[in-house]
């Protein structure tokens, strides 16, 4: 899932400033899963920005709304009836959601409310950590389902790299070797004979690097 | 946050001793959202001294006597809640 956390409180209030009318909104995706921006959140800060406004002795108006989902048109929709009536929309969810309220209620202004991170999972509660660069190509079957791209800090394809050390990454003693990982996954799996086989050089223009990406399912499009 | 919204002039959260929460952990976890809340308390201007955890067993009487009048004074001594005064940040 997206992972990602609210912005410093200081930073949402110098941002809505401007503003005595504001929509807050939540979703219930991946920002509420890493309680970052889900209902108990828009709770939380709208409860924290009303009293930092009554303490400087401002009112703010604040709708409350959490979508369903802020990356699908059909529930960005659902908020049309009443957006208007409101100068700006804080938006808690990720980087999408907020651009869809911005393409969508294009006359006010959608501000981030979190900083989108990463796309990762959860180790425990409390803690999630970045597992998926979305590469755009996926080797997890030749790795024993531990991803180099994200695992090894320069995300080689053939490592471990002279840095690896008592399985530990030579830029930080705290970081894993992700090459170790995998390497003794693969013994597990008994799939060594993996190890040896090279894999080839990454063709980087199915990631990120090759421009915003787009999937169309043709079977799927009305 | 809501009480503080409100214009409450503090607040003092009691959970049972460490160690010996029914829930085994919830007094522990209340301590934690206490201390965040308190940070954003700071971030808004007002006194994070305003909000307090204590811990303490329910046959402790003297104890709560005790935090209520430590809770009382330092309050009075800090004053209302800026919410109600609207003069801005206290810290």
């Amino acid at each position: 899932m997206v992972v990602g956390e609210q912005k410093p409180l200081e930073e949402i209030l110098k941002m809505i400033e401007p503003f005595d009318r504001l929509i807050i909104a939540g979703c219930k995706g991946c920002v509420a899963v890493c309680a970052a921006g889900g209902e108990r959140e828009v709770r939380f800060l709208a409860s924290a920005v009303r009293t930092a406004r009554k303490a400087q002795g401002r009112e703010i108006e604040i709708r409350e709304v959490t979508l369903e989902r802020q990356c699908d048109p059909e529930y960005v929709e659902q908020i049309r009836g009443f957006v208007y009536d409101y100068q700006a929309i804080l938006s808690l969810a990720c980087g999408v959601g907020v651009q869809y309220l911005a393409e969508h209620y294009g006359r006010i202004p959608a501000l981030p409310g979190i900083n989108t991170t990463f796309v990762g999972g959860a180790e425990k509660q409390g803690v999630w950590s970045e597992k998926c660069q979305c590469c755009g190509n996926c080797v997890l079957h030749l790795t024993g389902g531990i991803c180099p791209i994200t695992r090894c800090s320069k995300s080689l394809l053939n490592g471990p790299c002279g840095g690896s050390s008592n399985g530990r990454c030579e830029i930080d003693p705290q970081v894993t070797c992700g090459w170790q990982l995998i390497l003794e996954r693969l013994k597990e799996l008994e799939q060594m004979d993996r190890y040896l086989e090279i894999i080839p050089p990454k063709d980087w223009s199915q990631s990120r690097d090759g421009g915003p990406r787009k999937i169309i399912r043709e079977d799927l499009l009305r | 946050m809501k009480c503080f919204e409100e214009g409450i002039d503090g607040v003092f959260v009691a959970g049972c001793l460490e160690g010996e929460c029914h829930f085994l952990v919830g007094n522990l976890q209340a301590k934690r959202r206490v201390q965040y809340v308190k940070k954003v308390l700071q971030s808004i201007g007002i006194n994070p001294l305003r909000l307090e955890m204590y811990n303490l067993s329910a046959a402790m009487g003297a104890r709560f006597t005790e935090i209520t009048w430590e809770m009382t004074n330092r309050i009075k001594e800090l004053g209302p809640n800026p919410v109600k005064t609207g003069r801005g940040r206290e810290v």
